[in-house]
C-alpha cells in the first residue's frame, strides 16, 4: 500500500449535489415557461432567447478570459441569468436589446460585484430594470403577431375585464416567459421536488399580495380581480424563479419570511398605487436590497439556547 | 407517535451492510502493542511500569495522572519494550508504552465483586475509575466523573446512546445484538447509581432487531424503556439524542447532567458492565473494519494496543489499494497517515476507502443556498461562521454562537459548492478552546 495517502479533516464524504447540478436543475425547470413563450409567440421569441443566452455566457466568459480569473461558465449560472432575463423580455423586442441586457446583467450585476454568489442583485432583473428605464417603448410595447393591445394587469388597472383562463393558460400579451401560470407552476414543481427551492418565499409572497389587493384593490374580496392578480404580470415568474434566487435571498429561514412579506407588500404598493400595471421586478430588486438588514434581525438561535425547536 | 428526533441533520450513504451481518471475531495481536498515555480528554496517564518489567493481560501500566484522567492496562502479556513518543490517530505524536507480546495471554486475577445490590454508590465509581473506562464513542472523557454529577438525586434519566448514526459503523450494533444483556447489565449499574432516573436505550430505527430484541430483554424492568430514534445523522450526538429522547435542550455551556441526563456510549456501558459486575478493567472495544478497499470487512473485539495493520491483515486484507483510511467513521473520524497506529479506547471503526470523495472536489464560490442552515443540528449559520473563521473575525464568530457548533460535518457534507465549512470552523474553534485554556 502507498505511503502517500489523502488526509484531510472530517467529514470524508459529500453529497453528490454541485452548484452546477442545481443551476441545471432551475434551467429544465425553466423550460416549459420558456416552451411556452416560443409555442405563444413564435420562433422570434426562441431567437431572442438563445441571443440573450449567448450574451450572457459570451460576457461570463470574456470577463473571466481578460481578467485571467477562473472560467466559470460551466457552472450553468450564466445560463439561467440569460433565460430569466430573455423570459422577462418582450417579444417585439430587438435582439441587441438581449445581447445589452445580458452584458448588463453579467458584467455589472454580477461579475463586478465579484462573481457568482457576490452579487447583492438578481443580475437578470438588475438588467430588466436597466433595460426598462433605458428604453422604456421598446420593454413595455407588447404588441406582436399574435396579441395586440394591452397585457391582462393593464387592462385590469384600467378597469377593463380579463380573460382568467387565458391567463392561467397563458394565452395572453406579456412577455416572453410569464404569461403561463400552468407553465411556470410545473416548473417550480420540478425545483420543489429537486429540494432546489421551497415554498416559504412564494407562498409568504403570494399571500401576502393577495391578502393585500383585497385591503387595498378597492374591489374588497373580489376572486376574479384576486386571481387576475395572481396569475398576471410577472408574480409566477418573479416569486418561484426570482425571488427565490439563493444569492439574493435571505439565507436564514425566518428572514425569508420577512422578504416574502416584503415583496408582497411592494408589489401590491407598486401594482395599486404606482402608475405602473407590473411590481414585481421592482420590488424584487428593492428587496434584495434589504436582504442583509433582514438576515441581521433574524439571525436564527443556536442549539440549547432556544432554538432546537426551530 | 412521531418518531423521535432533532431538527435538522442529513442521510449519507451508511455503506453499514459491508459489515452488519458479520458476527464479532476476537483478533489476537501478533506483533507489539501500543499504549498512548493520552487516549482521553485530560491529563495523560503516567506509567508505572519500566522498560524491561514482565507484564500480564489485565495489569495496570499507567495510572491516572490527575482527576480528569484514566489508567490504562496490559491487554496481552509481555515485556515493555520501550516508554516512547508513538504516531496516533490524530497524527500527533504521543508518549506510549510499547510491550513486546508473549503470545501467552497469561492474566492477573481479577477481584472478585461483591454483588451489585451490596455495592454503595462510592464502591461503583471507584470501579469504573479504576477500569480506565472513558467514552468510547470518540470523545474520551473520563466516564465515572459523567457518573459522578454534583447532585446524583437530580439525575431524570440515563440514556444509553445506540443510536450508531455514523455511516459504515457496526461496532455498536454487533454489541446489542450479541451481547444486549451486558449492554443492559451496565445501564442497571449507571441505574444504581440514581436513585430517580429512568433509563433509556435510545436506538435508531435502522436496526429493528435491535430495538426488539431490548425490548424484550427490558419488558420485566420498569425503570428501562426502549426508545426508537429515527434514521437521521447526526441522531447519536449528545446533544441532539437527549433532546430526541426527553425534549431538553443544553448548549455548548452545559452539561448533560444541568438537564438531568447522562449520556454513555454502548460499549462505554458494556465496559462499565464488565468493571463493576466482572472485575475486569478496559481492555478491549469492538471495531468495525469496512470500506470498499478491504476484502472481508468484519466486526472485531480488539486488544487496545493493537496495530490496525493487523486489523487489515485479519480482514482479508486490501482488495483495491485504499486511497483514504479513516479511523472512525466517515463524518466525524480522523483520517489517517498511515496504517502504523495502535487501536485505542475510542476507535470504533477502521474505514479504508479505495476513492476520496475531498480531493476530487474543488471548492467554489458560496451561492448562499442555504442548505448548511436547513441541516445543522446546532442551530447556527455555518456560511457566516465559516466566513468569520476565514477572516479571523473573533468578535463575529463568537456573537453568532461559532462555539455552539458539534463539528458533526453536515454542513460540509450537503455544500453545493463544496466548500469546507465544517474544516474552517472547526480551526477556529480550537483556537478559541485554545486560547480560553491560557
Amino acid at each position: 500500500m502507498s505511503d502517500l495517502m489523502k488526509v484531510s479533516s472530517n467529514p470524508h464524504v459529500r453529497s453528490k449535489s454541485t452548484t452546477s447540478s442545481i443551476m441545471l436543475t432551475v434551467v429544465i425547470a425553466l423550460l416549459p415557461a420558456a416552451g411556452f413563450g416560443i409555442y405563444n409567440f413564435g420562433p422570434k421569441a426562441l431567437l431572442l432567447i438563445l441571443v440573450t443566452v449567448a450574451s450572457t455566457v459570451a460576457t461570463e466568459f470574456a470577463f473571466e478570459k481578460i481578467c485571467k480569473k477562473k472560467i466559470t461558465i460551466g457552472d450553468y449560472s450564466a445560463v439561467v441569468t440569460g433565460l430569466l432575463l430573455a423570459l422577462n423580455l418582450p417579444v417585439s423586442a430587438p435582439w441587441w436589446i438581449g445581447v445589452v441586457g445580458g452584458v448588463f446583467a453579467i458584467l455589472v450585476v454580477k461579475m463586478l460585484f465579484g462573481g457568482i454568489g457576490q452579487n447583492f442583485m438578481n443580475p437578470a432583473l438588475g438588467a430588466r430594470c436597466f433595460l426598462l428605464i433605458s428604453f422604456t417603448s421598446i420593454m413595455t410595447n407588447f404588441d406582436c403577431d399574435a396579441y395586440t393591445g394591452a397585457t391582462p394587469l393593464a387592462a385590469l388597472k384600467s378597469g377593463e375585464s380579463v380573460n382568467i383562463l387565458d391567463m392561467v393558460i397563458g394565452r395572453t400579451a406579456g412577455t416572453i416567459g410569464e404569461t403561463s401560470m400552468i407553465a411556470i407552476v410545473i416548473g417550480a414543481c420540478i425545483l420543489i421536488l429537486f429540494g432546489i427551492i421551497d415554498l416559504r418565499i412564494p407562498g409568504t409572497y403570494i399571500v401576502t399580495l393577495a391578502v393585500f389587493v383585497t385591503l387595498f384593490g378597492g374591489r374588497g374580496f373580489n376572486w376574479p380581480y384576486i386571481s387576475a392578480h395572481l396569475s398576471g404580470g410577472g408574480l409566477m415568474l418573479g416569486a418561484f424563479f426570482m425571488a427565490t434566487d439563493y444569492v439574493t435571498r435571505p439565507i436564514t429561514k425566518k428572514g425569508q419570511y420577512v422578504f416574502g412579506f416584503l415583496l408582497g407588500v411592494l408589489t401590491g404598493i407598486f401594482r395599486i398605487f404606482g402608475p405602473s400595471a407590473e411590481g414585481v421586478s421592482y420590488a424584487i430588486i428593492i428587496g434584495n436590497l434589504l436582504v442583509p438588514l433582514i438576515e441581521k434581525v433574524t439571525l436564527p438561535k443556536a442549539f440549547g439556547k432556544g432554538g432546537e425547536k426551530a | 407517535m412521531a418518531k423521535l428526533t432533532f431538527n435538522g441533520g442529513i442521510h449519507p450513504y451508511d455503506g453499514k451492510d459491508l459489515s452488519k451481518d458479520k458476527p464479532i471475531r476476537a483478533v489476537l495481536p501478533k506483533g507489539d502493542l501500543v499504549y498512548p498515555l493520552s487516549q482521553h480528554i485530560g491529563a495523560p496517564a503516567k506509567p508505572v511500569v519500566e522498560k524491561g518489567d514482565h507484564v500480564l493481560t489485565g495489569q495496570k501500566i499507567a495510572e491516572a495522572g490527575g482527576f480528569v484522567s484514566a489508567p490504562i492496562y496490559a491487554t496481552v502479556s509481555g515485556t515493555v519494550k520501550a516508554i516512547e513518543p508513538r504516531r496516533v490517530v490524530t497524527g500527533d505524536s504521543v508518549m506510549s508504552i510499547i510491550i513486546e507480546n508473549d503470545g501467552l495471554y497469561e492474566e492477573v486475577e481479577y477481584p472478585e465483586r461483591k454483588p451489585l445490590e451490596e455495592m454503595t454508590r462510592e464502591e461503583i465509581i471507584e470501579c469504573v475509575k479504576e477500569a480506565g473506562i472513558v467514552g468510547m464513542g470518540g470523545a474520551g472523557f473520563p466516564t465515572f466523573i459523567k457518573l459522578s454529577p454534583k447532585e446524583p438525586e437530580k439525575i431524570d434519566y440515563v440514556i444509553a446512546n445506540c443510536a450508531e448514526c455514523e455511516p459504515y459503523l457496526t461496532s455498536d450494533y454487533r454489541r446489542m445484538l450479541e451481547e444486549p444483556e451486558k449492554l443492559v447489565g451496565g445501564l442497571k449499574v449507571s441505574l444504581k447509581l440514581f436513585e430517580n432516573a429512568r433509563g433509556i436505550l435510545a436506538v435508531e430505527d435502522n436496526k429493528p432487531d435491535c430495538i426488539e430484541l431490548l425490548k424484550n430483554l427490558t419488558k420485566d424492568e420498569p425503570r428501562i424503556s426502549v426508545k426508537e430514534l429515527k434514521t437521521k445523522y447526526p441522531q447519536g450526538a449528545e446533544r441532539q439524542i437527549i433532546y430526541a429522547t426527553t425534549g431538553r435542550a443544553i448548549n455548548s455551556s452545559m452539561l448533560p447532567a444541568d438537564a438531568g441526563c447522562v449520556v454513555n456510549n454502548v460499549d462505554t456501558v458494556v465496559a462499565i458492565y464488565h468493571a463493576v459486575v466482572e472485575g475486569k478493567p478496559l481492555m478491549n472495544r469492538i471495531v468495525t473494519v469496512t470500506g470498499d478497499a478491504i476484502a472481508d470487512p468484519c466486526n472485531f473485539i480488539v486488544r487496545i494496543g493493537t496495530n490496525y495493520h493487523e486489523l487489515v491483515e485479519e480482514a482479508g486484507g486490501f482488495k483495491q489499494e485504499p486511497v483514504k483510511v479513516v479511523s472512525g467513521g466517515p463524518m466525524m473520524g480522523f483520517a489517517l497517515f498511515g496504517l502504523d497506529v495502535p487501536t485505542t479506547k475510542t476507535a470504533s471503526a477502521l474505514l479504508c476507502l479505495t476513492e476520496d470523495e475531498v480531493s476530487r472536489m474543488e471548492p467554489s464560490a458560496c451561492i448562499n443556498c442555504g442548505r448548511c442552515v436547513e441541516v445543522c443540528p446546532g442551530r447556527v449559520v455555518p456560511r457566516l461562521l465559516a466566513d468569520y473563521a476565514e477572516h479571523y473575525d473573533e468578535e463575529a464568530f463568537l456573537s453568532h454562537d461559532g462555539m455552539e457548533c458539534c463539528e458533526c460535518g453536515c454542513c460540509s457534507f450537503v455544500c453545493p459548492a463544496k466548500r469546507p465549512l465544517t474544516q474552517t470552523i472547526k480551526s477556529m474553534r480550537k483556537m478559541q478552546l485554545a486560547k480560553k485554556k491560557k
